[in-house]
């Protein structure tokens, strides 16, 4: 099978999702125009998905598009590093996206759109994947982007450093640039998530010029990164604020509309929601206010509060029962455990309506994969007790069945809130849970590096594929001592394994969608994790900024086809 | 002068070489470390990944073998690497200290200008109406979390009086530059040194109160009120010097507090400073930074105490001549009438 995605006529014109010359009169028309061409032109046929309709289309509407005006945005935390192909914390992806192009970009219906590769080409053995190159892209300091940049960035960088790649590229061979605009990786495997983790971030594209020969981590251009996106870099005052500026020689014309993005440092989080309510930021993406502030600020008209445009950043929230505990290793106790739980209540008590109960370890929002087919735990306090019951933990003179330690994931006040709920839950059907706080270097080491917990919360990414968000915390070859957010439940299930090895090389969709199918079925019947609830995560905005839901993921939007509707 | 001054240094040196080896070990001691971090924060790496991040940063060697690495490297003046933000120590921390030097300097010249009036005007009559008005104003601003002062301070007047900024160090999108510039980070400044200013402000009023009033029932008050001084000449030509000793000992003793209590305005206010540098340095196992940082405040503690034992000397002839024991010791007041004018 060789899927073909050269049309590149086509693919221009999709490049920023949008259609910038389409006979509309109606928004959602407009919408649909896109998806059945994505779907069925030039794009489609990679995976036999359906044009996913959202719950509220975004606009893309470039035309009329306003060039001008200086984005100021919120960015918490402050990013560690701008060194996104070693660190890829999500405030970093957030920057460094702008800065620099991936190979390609995914839409709000995660199908794959064209950035620094125009095409992409698969062999019928899925073993050689040709990619032809943009001709025309610059580097930052105006060195023309060519294969070299890709070739040095596969061989070292993915090699080396990039963690996703290290793990979706662990069978390429070689690389080879029959010219400038060509490269050819050779795999020794088949591996079909490759075009689900094609992006920036994932597989990242580096100035060979800058960096080859260098002591790459230590590299002066890390936190000074030229890249070949729509913004320039241009400072980082720590603590205080990131500057970008408008490529001018970016490779589609006419982009970006903004005249840059001035990124600020607002730690607090009543400072955030104080800072959009003034208007001194007009965008900040990825929960950057409590729940209650934003209830508060969407009653304001000049502000937008939306879920959008989280698709391919689909997170959840699980706990991690230890297996290797002599009363969690017990199927019974982890069903009691979920059936404890109210998690509507949970819900829209801690999580302010911003969440949903999760049916599995696949997220609804990552539709491709998702099936709600699989076996459920509801809300029964009685069903619970009645479990303890028979797994053989009947309440002692005390009241109590057994003891419990749960130690949430230090990642601010929601989670502790969380932990609070499960405790409550829990001592309502005689389990006397201890809630423990620990920082979040402590809550690691104990947990992924000396499996010294009975019961934690933990969460996660989907990202565009199970492979690479949702595999490892069930694969049993992917328990690595010492390795946050791996494996750590000591889950070892041989079926289990053997649906995902399966996956990791079937190179037809439909039937690694299937695979993916049976597998949420024997994860959800197993209870490796225990599967609570799927992140709604929500940006803030200024109500004329436009096209700004148009992505797979806001932390990871290159921006270039974001407008301001009136002058800012 | 010399001497003292020579002594001093000296003991900075031993201060500084005992802060690192103390810091380094408690440092050392908490679990988890900066690969333990930047992996929870990236959610997919290898071990063999984390083991090349271990062997770069030199977390791989001995503890032991790292400290001797480290206290060698800071005998050459090199504060070390910060792997998280790719820097050298010394340039993170020097680019955070003149925005926490600002903070905390102008919170306590404000503090102590106005404390020091206001326990003054206290002290003049105690239990006087003044008094029992300045007293209960100070307990309150003395017992009310930064925190909450410092947001509601921002809603008030950031938020709905819209006249201050909120929160950074300047107008970012404006650029300015020269005297505006200046300006602007002044305008950015009142609302933390407010805040911080709250609460040093009752603690020095308290203070320079109850030593006021002390010294304005000495004998030479009486005489200098006999021989006809006016009253203004009395409070700050005679009692004044006195009475601002003790409240000169504890600012030595809180420069070192301010600058970890600015780490909660700082987190408010958006303020670039040192205090946040720290926290997040303690968050993320950056040792080296949070090495640095303590460095630099022990030196600053050290120098600002130096410099309060030399204002100190000025004052009071007492601490110039010692009879006995070390200069630096600021003594006891009210064994002996003070310095007469």
């Amino acid at each position: 099978m060789t899927c073909r995605h050269s049309d590149h006529g086509e693919n221009r014109a999709g490049t920023d999702g949008v259609i910038e010359r389409a006979p509309v009169v109606d928004r959602r028309e407009l919408f649909g125009l896109g998806g059945a061409l994505l779907a069925g032109g030039a794009l489609g046929s990679l995976f036999p998905r359906e044009a996913h309709a959202l719950t509220e289309a975004p606009v893309p509407a470039v035309e009329n598009a306003r060039a001008g005006g200086t984005l100021d945005a919120v960015v918490h935390p402050e990013p560690p590093t701008l060194a996104f192909f070693m660190n890829t914390a999500t405030p970093t992806r957030a920057v460094v996206s702008k800065i620099f192009d991936g190979l390609v970009d995914y839409g709000p219906d995660l199908k794959p759109r064209p950035q620094l590769a125009e095409s992409w080409e698969t062999s019928a053995d899925g073993l050689t994947w040709t990619l032809k190159l943009r001709k025309g892209a610059f580097w930052h300091d105006g060195t023309p982007f060519t294969s070299a940049d890709v070739q040095f960035s596969a061989e070292v960088v993915w090699r080396r450093y990039a963690p996703t790649a290290k793990r979706i590229f662990q069978y390429l061979t070689k690389v080879e640039v029959p010219d400038a605009h060509t490269a050819v990786l050779t795999l020794s495997k088949p591996t079909p998530v490759i075009i689900n983790a094609l992006d920036v971030v994932a597989a990242p594209v580096l100035p060979r010029h800058l960096y080859e020969g260098t002591d790459i981590p230590n590299n002066p251009y890390n936190n000074k990164p030229v890249g070949t996106g729509p913004f320039v870099f241009k400072e980082w005052a720590r603590g205080s604020h990131i500057r970008l500026e408008r490529f001018d020689r970016y490779w589609q014309s006419g982009r970006p509309f903004l005249d840059g993005i001035l990124w600020k440092i607002i730690p607090d989080v009543s400072g955030r929601a104080n800072a959009l309510e003034t208007g001194l930021v007009q965008y900040g993406e990825r929960n950057p206010v409590t729940f209650a502030d934003a209830d508060r600020l969407a009653k304001s008209d000049k502000l937008v509060v939306n879920k959008d445009g989280y698709n391919g950043f689909a997170g959840w929230l699980w706990l991690i029962p230890n297996l290797r505990h002599p009363i969690l290793g017990q199927l019974k106790v982890r069903q009691a455990i979920l059936h404890a739980i109210n998690r509507d209540l949970l819900v829209k008590t801690v999580w302010g309506g911003y969440a949903t109960p999760a049916t599995g370890p696949v997220s609804s929002l990552l539709k491709t994969f998702y099936t709600p087919d699989t076996p459920q735990y509801p809300y029964d306090r009685k069903k619970a007790e009645a479990l303890l019951d028979e797994a053989g933990f009947p309440k002692q003179a005390d009241g109590w069945r057994f003891k419990l330690n749960h130690d949430f994931i230090p990642f601010g006040d929601d989670y502790r809130r969380t932990g609070e709920f499960v405790r409550q839950a829990l001592r309502a059907v005689g389990i006397d849970v201890t809630l423990r706080g620990l920082d979040l270097a402590a809550w690691t080491k104990n947990v992924f590096a000396e499996y010294n917990f009975d019961l934690v919360s933990s969460w996660g990414i989907n990202w565009q594929d199970p492979q690479i968000g949702v595999e490892q915390h069930y694969w049993s070859k992917a328990e690595a001592k010492g390795t946050p957010w791996f494996n750590a439940s000591g889950y070892a299930r041989p079926e289990a394994d053997k649906l995902l090895e399966a996956a990791q090389t079937e190179t037809d969709p439909a039937r690694r969608v299937a695979i993916y199918h049976d597998f949420q079925k024997l994860a959800q019947a197993d209870l490796g994790l225990l599967n609570i609830l799927e992140f709604r995560w929500f940006g803030v905005w200024d109500a004329r900024l436009r096209n700004v839901t148009n992505t797979f993921n806001h932390s990871q939007s290159n921006f270039a086809h974001v407008w301001f509707e009136q002058s800012a | 002068m010399l001497l003292p001054l020579l002594r001093r240094l000296l003991q900075l040196v031993g201060i500084v070489l005992a802060i690192a080896v103390l810091d380094f070990i408690l440092l050392k001691s908490l679990p988890g470390d900066l690969v333990d971090v930047i992996a929870s924060e990236s959610g997919s790496v290898t071990p063999e990944y984390l083991a090349e991040l271990r062997r770069l940063y030199g977390l791989d060697r001995h503890y032991l073998e790292q400290l001797v690495a480290y206290i060698g490297r800071l005998a050459q003046g090199d504060l070390g690497f910060s792997f998280r933000y790719g820097e050298p120590v010394f340039g993170l921390v020097l680019d955070r200290l003149p925005t926490t030097l600002a903070l905390v300097g102008a919170a306590l010249t404000l503090s102590v200008a106005v404390g020091l009036l206001l326990g003054i005007a206290a002290a003049r009559r105690p239990h006087g109406v003044t008094d029992t008005l300045i007293s209960g104003l100070s307990t309150l601003g003395y017992s009310a979390p930064l925190f909450w002062i410092a947001l509601m301070l921002i809603v008030l007047f950031g938020v709905k009086l819209g006249w201050l900024p909120i929160g950074g160090i300047r107008d970012v999108s404006a650029r300015h530059s020269g005297w505006r510039g200046s300006l602007d980070v002044v305008h950015h400044l009142i609302l933390p040194v407010a805040t911080l200013s709250i609460y040093y402000v009752a603690v020095y009023a308290r203070l320079s109160r109850a030593s006021m009033i002390d010294v304005l029932t000495e004998d030479y008050i009486r005489t200098a009120r006999a021989k006809g001084a006016r009253e203004g000449r009395v409070i700050f030509g005679h009692a004044l010097p006195n009475a601002v000793l003790p409240v000169l000992t504890m600012l030595g003793v809180q420069s070192s507090a301010l600058l970890g209590g600015s780490i909660v305005v700082e987190t408010v206010f958006a303020w670039p400073g040192l205090g946040q540098l720290s926290f997040e340095a303690i968050k993320s196992r950056d040792i080296p930074v949070l090495l640095g940082v303590l460095l630099f405040s022990a030196v600053l503690v050290v120098l600002s105490n130096l410099l309060v034992d030399l204002v100190q000397m000025w004052l009071d002839p007492r601490v110039r001549r010692p009879r006995t024991a070390s200069a630096a010791e600021p003594r006891a007041r009210t064994e002996q009438p003070g310095r007469l004018a």
